[in-house]
């Protein structure tokens, strides 16, 4: 049964995988062609249909580049590359990690305490939760730039700011499904902890903090997303020093197309490691906590 | 010690006054026009009398009531009084301040105790709890920016990012036409819709569902962001380029959601259905798609919030000379922060009347939703 349900599970996803990879080898075809006749008409070269095709998908600056041509730009620039120079992406992914990941703690670390505060307090919860929940309607990352430039204005620079920005941004997730996780357990298992005649630090420890786990590790899955996205978005203002987004900003500055697309493949490479590493965690604390495959 | 319990903040309060009658004056010696000696008396006695009255058994309504006017009457004398004595402010200034903010603690502590009786009062207490909540954030950001003397640039104080709000509407109003109304608008109505075709193609075909799905949910963490260089360079400056960053941040939220949702009306209604004779559009049209639109909604209220990012990001990397992330990037760069601040005031405006639009629909849409009826 199940090596069957996987394949079929699989050949979907690579038929559609496929359909992707041909449109886009006919999109660049068309998109790059009309620069191509250009070039060989200033040239007075007369190519074969297969030679303009091959050229279309050769051009250093194209418009839409061909798959294997940014392909071949990740892996030239992940594996050949000595990883502290300034074209290797493995270079300008670990700064970006790097602030992901301090943004993240930090948010994840926030996130959590504004939750306990929020569930312990009356007051709070009724003057803080609305503005939590009226936050997520504001495009917070619009502040991401004056972030960068103000801190940089009494010289915190480098990490930290875009870190910040990563903080903001996922510590939203946390906090919401943290306050949901800590709420979770019900009236009748409330009931139960009151007749052990348990404290409310013992019901917070024992009941209320297990009960939150999942939903801590599934609001953690969308907040690391989101440190990624406000890491990315940070790097964009600082003059393009470091970074997958000042990398971005480079390709769009220069017209490296291929290089901006190798930029975006690293990106999503990064943010679906990134999710799969919490994913991994939730599930091992999950069994370690006793938590059956369902 | 029982009757300090009642009102901790409000003990604190007394404490803090007596701190800073101790530390007295309000603002340096040198400040060019420091407190009259009755403004003085004015706000000790209403900081103390409201502490005063929070260990009383009043009747909740009239103790709130009686606190909320006098703690913001005092915090009113307060920041009233750093007119013209910038960056002047004392220790005792600032203990005042806090004096105050513990009394607002008490009085939004008692304002969250009273059950209301009407439906009326419940509404007006659950939008009073959190503007004063807000109000706050405003009074202590405007204490410490002008009181302190914190540089401008830093973090200009809200009057005067009010102020500039109010001087440049016409450059803000423009901003909101090029960014929200062209691209937020037309790229948020086509990734939206484009979104919701396929969803159905997919529920059709199973095939394409099962090849989808795993992709969308994927494509949802990935920084999707990151295309905006290269829709600038193909569709050009104008708000086209930003519209198609929209499309595609807000399809795959669509899709997934939607999908889900399909598949949310229950064994027991598709049987009934069947026994009708409904064909499938029938069957979609009167359960499936409304019990879907719970999850069609939630699509729509991420997307909302999606759009307006996508559309001021991809500003950063290039526009015509007008729009919201433009103006963001380049004030910065002129470092008119007060400007930043009102055009990031517009954004959030926008962002919330565009969410509460999208819950307003909802709410009129699935009436029948549990999470809607009350009760």
């Amino acid at each position: 049964m199940k090596p069957d349900s996987l394949k079929s599970r699989i050949i979907p996803v690579l038929t559609i995988l496929v359909v992707i990879l041909a449109v886009w080898y006919v999109a660049a075809y068309f998109m790059n062609a009309p620069f191509q006749r250009d070039l060989d008409r200033r040239a007075n070269v007369t190519s074969t249909t297969m030679e303009f095709i091959g050229k279309t998908m050769a051009q250093p600056k194209p418009i839409l580049p061909a798959p294997h041509q940014v392909v071949s730009n990740v892996f030239e620039n992940t594996f050949l590359r000595s990883v502290t120079s300034n074209r290797s992406l493995v270079y300008h992914a670990w700064v970006t990690l790097s602030s992901t990941v301090v943004g993240f703690t930090m948010g994840t670390l926030t996130g959590i305490l504004i939750a306990v505060g929020i569930v312990h307090l009356k007051a709070l919860d009724r003057s803080l939760m609305p503005w939590i929940i009226a936050s997520q309607t504001v495009p917070i990352l619009a502040v991401a730039p004056m972030v960068i430039v103000v801190l940089g204005a009494i010289n915190v620079t480098g990490l930290v700011p875009k870190a910040l920005i990563s903080t903001y941004l996922s510590f939203f997730p946390v906090a919401v499904g943290m306050v949901k996780g800590l709420r979770s357990p019900e009236i009748i298992q409330l009931d139960l902890m009151r007749t052990y005649y348990a404290s409310g630090n013992q019901t917070f420890w024992k009941l209320r903090v297990p009960a939150s786990i999942p939903f801590l590790f599934t609001s953690m899955k969308v907040a690391i997303a989101a440190s990624l996205v406000g890491a990315i978005v940070g790097e964009l203002p600082t003059g393009a020093v470091a970074g997958i987004g000042s990398k971005l900003l480079a390709g769009a500055y220069y017209s490296q197309t291929i290089d901006i697309w190798a930029a975006l493949i690293a990106g999503s490479v990064l943010a679906a490691a990134l999710v799969a590493i919490v994913g991994i965690i939730a599930k091992i604390v999950d069994r370690s906590m006793g938590g059956r495959p369902a | 010690m029982t009757v300090a319990l009642r009102s901790w903040q409000g003990a604190m309060a007394l404490l803090l006054c007596l701190a800073a009658l101790a530390s007295l004056p309000l603002m340096a010696v040198d400040a060019p026009s420091p407190f009259g000696a009755g403004a003085l008396a004015v706000i000790f006695l209403l900081v103390a009398g409201a502490a005063l009255v929070s260990f009383t058994r009043l009747s909740q309504p009239l103790l709130a009531a009686v606190l909320f006017l006098t703690t913001h009457l005092a915090v009113w004398l307060l920041l009233a009084g750093i007119a013209g004595n910038e960056g002047k402010a004392t220790l005792a200034f600032f203990l005042m301040i806090a004096a105050c903010w513990l009394i607002a603690w008490r009085c939004v502590t008692v304002l969250s105790g009273i059950r209301a009786k009407s439906k009326t009062g419940d509404t007006f207490l659950r939008l009073l709890i959190p503007a004063i909540f807000g109000a706050w954030i405003l009074i202590l950001w405007e204490a410490a920016t002008r009181g302190a003397g914190i540089p401008f640039i830093l973090l200009p104080p809200p009057s005067s990012i009010g102020a500039r709000l109010v001087s440049s509407v016409p450059i803000l109003w423009a901003d909101v036409q090029q960014t929200i109304f062209k691209a937020v608008l037309f790229g948020y109505v086509v990734g939206c819709a484009s979104g919701f075709v396929v969803a159905i193609l997919a529920d059709r075909i199973a095939f394409l569902r099962r090849g989808l799905l795993p992709i969308g949910n994927l494509m949802s963490a990935l920084p999707i962001i990151g295309v905006a260089p290269i829709m600038v360079m193909w569709f050009g400056f104008d708000w086209h380029s930003k519209a198609a960053v929209v499309i595609i941040m807000t399809f795959f939220p669509m899709l997934v959601n939607t999908v889900a949702g399909l598949g949310a009306s229950g064994a027991m209604e598709r049987d009934l259905m069947r026994s009708y004779a409904s064909d499938y559009w029938q069957t979609l049209i009167k359960l499936r798609l409304p019990a879907a639109m719970p999850f069609i909604f939630n699509a729509l209220k991420i997307n909302s919030t999606l759009a307006l990012i996508g559309a001021i990001v991809a500003e950063f990397f290039g526009t015509p000379i007008v729009g919201m992330g433009f103006r963001i990037s380049t004030e910065i760069g002129r470092m008119n922060v007060d400007m930043v601040w009102a055009e990031i005031a517009v954004a959030a405006l926008v962002g919330s009347v565009f969410y509460g639009v999208v819950a307003l629909g909802e709410r009129a849409t699935t009436f029948w939703h549990p999470s809607n009826r009350g009760g």
